[in-house]
């Protein structure tokens, strides 16, 4: 474990009338740490997210984010932490241009300072050609592509990537895989990545949690998880067979 | 600030650039002129033989064979800032941007105050250039220039339309927070406007002799009383309320909001003799309360939208 914790629950809890989305979490979030967040469909980590962003309301219980209660002040959170949504939507009259300019003046920043990150972040995701381009006329890939744009544009402290590579084509989820470890080694920030794509989770992240019906059932480095059930030693496992035994023990 | 500002300067070039406003744009455009001209061209031989005729450019705006400027803004202008509004907050959440963009530092409210500033701009250049389209047609044909006081009540007969039709904006940016479906708010809106435009006069005439118990015809007295009745029905239509407000404000002969005046051919003729136009002040005045009942009928709109809005969960799926 590196780091100190930037995010922390305890006790998170979301009701939607009988349903029980989110049941009594506590969890923590390290900097720098590229974090797996798996679980089934529905398993309430979408709506985990919403709460640690303000998004949502939670029921009972706390979370922090950088010593900040999302309820109390969510402007402050939300400007610290950069989210891509599962199904992230564009507004497809506008061009990549026009889409990142349009995010650097919501989070404050001048048209003159915005200019050069713009260019450098449409360069490093691969749209700079395409940057003329209506949004609506962009592929899957390239879409997602630009909601990294616009994460490196922000440049937050935590991202949180909800499904990035859900979709896509092989080539396109490698260029996303990549995209993903530059975001977290060049531009140091700490990612929280709800996923279902176990292998890329395997090969991306150093610790994971496994959420099953509103509760983690696990969380630590995947060695760890191994051992603990599995009981063999490190590159002996997958995840893919952690998660299916938890998931059958759930 | 900053989020309310880049949100309104976005749904503004939106607005204009949108197909939504060049073809409302064209279409009011269209008929205001047709009408103008139509109106030019009856007002010229009306007027031959008379000798100091008063306030002939605000009859541009209140004369009509079938239909006047002023009641057709009052039947078209609820479209206008229905349509404007209709999808403004139901078509982001369905598109998946209106996560995207509440999870920018930005206030939840920033979203629909710079959407309904935005709207109100685009209403606004809407209005003011068909009435200067009017004028420039109205001047080039009537030939006569406006006085001070004329340009005066054209000004607030232009601020009172831009509340009333900013209303019905905020009427379908309401409907756009409650319906999740862009269909049902557009069909939603439509019965609204079809409520208040038709069936709510007829109601309220209905209502009227129901109550008063009375057929129309039978004594001054009960016809009077209906009328009464009936005005006060329709004065809780934003229609009514912007009919009688602009008809004060545009029409200086007019000294009361009542559409209906009984009178025999004697006090016409006793009543002709003081035939004089009111100020402006005291049209105003007459006026005021309609105006302060339209702001806060679009207050009330606003306040709603903004507590569901608040409240409500984001997630698209």
């Amino acid at each position: 474990m590196k780091g100190q914790a930037i995010i922390e629950t305890e006790g998170l809890t979301k009701v939607y009338g009988q349903e029980v989305a989110v049941d009594d979490l506590t969890f923590s979030l390290h900097e720098g740490e590229l974090f797996g967040f798996l679980g089934p469909n529905g398993a309430g980590k979408t709506t985990t997210l919403l709460m640690l962003l303000g998004l949502t309301e939670p029921t009972g219980g706390k979370a922090r984010v950088f010593d900040v209660e999302p309820t109390r002040d969510p402007i402050k959170v939300k400007s610290l932490v950069g989210y891509l949504a599962e199904n992230m939507g564009f507004y497809s009259d506008l061009d990549a241009w026009e889409t990142l300019r349009f995010v650097a003046r919501l989070n404050r920043l001048s048209d003159e300072v915005a200019a050069p990150r713009i260019e450098n972040a449409l360069k490093t995701v691969g749209l700079a050609d395409e940057a003329a381009k209506k949004v609506g006329a962009y592929s899957r890939g390239m879409r997602q592509r630009l909601g990294i744009a616009e994460l490196l544009i922000k440049e937050p402290k935590v991202a949180f990537l909800d499904e990035p590579t859900l979709g896509l084509d092989p080539d396109a989820t490698n260029r996303m895989v990549e995209l993903i470890e530059t975001l977290c080694k060049d531009n140091k920030m700490t990612i929280l990545l709800p996923s279902h794509q176990l292998h890329q989770v395997q090969r991306l992240c150093n610790r994971v949690g496994i959420m099953i019906k509103g509760k983690m059932v696990a969380v630590g480095p995947m060695e760890q998880l191994a051992k603990e059930k599995l009981g063999v030693g490190t590159e002996k496992y997958t995840l893919e067979e952690i998660y299916m035994k938890f998931f059958q023990e759930a | 600030m900053h989020g309310l500002l880049t949100i309104y300067r976005k749904e503004l070039a939106d607005d204009f650039s949108s197909y939504r406003f060049m073809i409302l744009f064209a279409l009011i455009a269209m008929v205001s002129l047709i009408l103008t001209y139509v109106v030019g061209l009856t007002l010229k031989q009306e007027l031959e033989g008379v000798a100091k005729p008063s306030f002939v450019f605000l009859k541009l705006f209140t004369f009509g064979h079938i239909i006047s400027l002023v009641q057709l803004v009052a039947i078209i202008g609820p479209v206008v800032g229905l349509i404007l509004g209709f999808d403004t907050i139901n078509r982001e959440r369905n598109e998946g941007t209106l996560s995207k963009l509440l999870s920018q530092p930005i206030y939840r409210d920033d979203v629909i105050n710079g959407k309904f500033l935005a709207g109100v701009t685009t209403i606004t250049v809407m209005l003011v250039s068909i009435v200067l389209l009017v004028t420039g047609l109205g001047l080039k044909m009537v030939g006569v220039v406006p006085g001070m006081e004329e340009v005066w009540r054209i000004i607030f007969y232009l601020v009172i339309s831009i509340i009333y039709i900013s209303f019905w904006l905020g009427v379908a940016i309401l409907f756009s927070i409650l319906f999740r479906s862009v269909a049902t708010s557009a069909l939603a809106a439509v019965a609204v406007w079809v409520f208040f435009w038709l069936f709510f006069p007829m109601v309220a005439g209905s209502v009227a002799s129901v109550t008063t118990g009375e057929i129309t015809g039978t004594s001054a007295e009960a016809a009077i009383r209906q009328a009464r009745l009936q005005k006060a029905i329709s004065l809780a239509s934003p229609m009514g309320l912007y009919n009688d407000a602009t008809a004060t404000v545009i029409d200086p002969q007019r000294k009361t909001t009542r559409s209906i005046v009984l009178m025999g051919p004697m006090e016409q003729l006793s009543l002709a003799r003081f035939y004089g136009p009111l100020p402006l002040s005291q049209s105003l005045l007459v006026v005021v309360p309609y105006i302060i009942t339209l702001i806060a009928i679009t207050a009330i709109c606003f306040a709603v939208s903004y507590t569901v809005f608040m409240r409500q969960e984001i997630r698209s799926v």
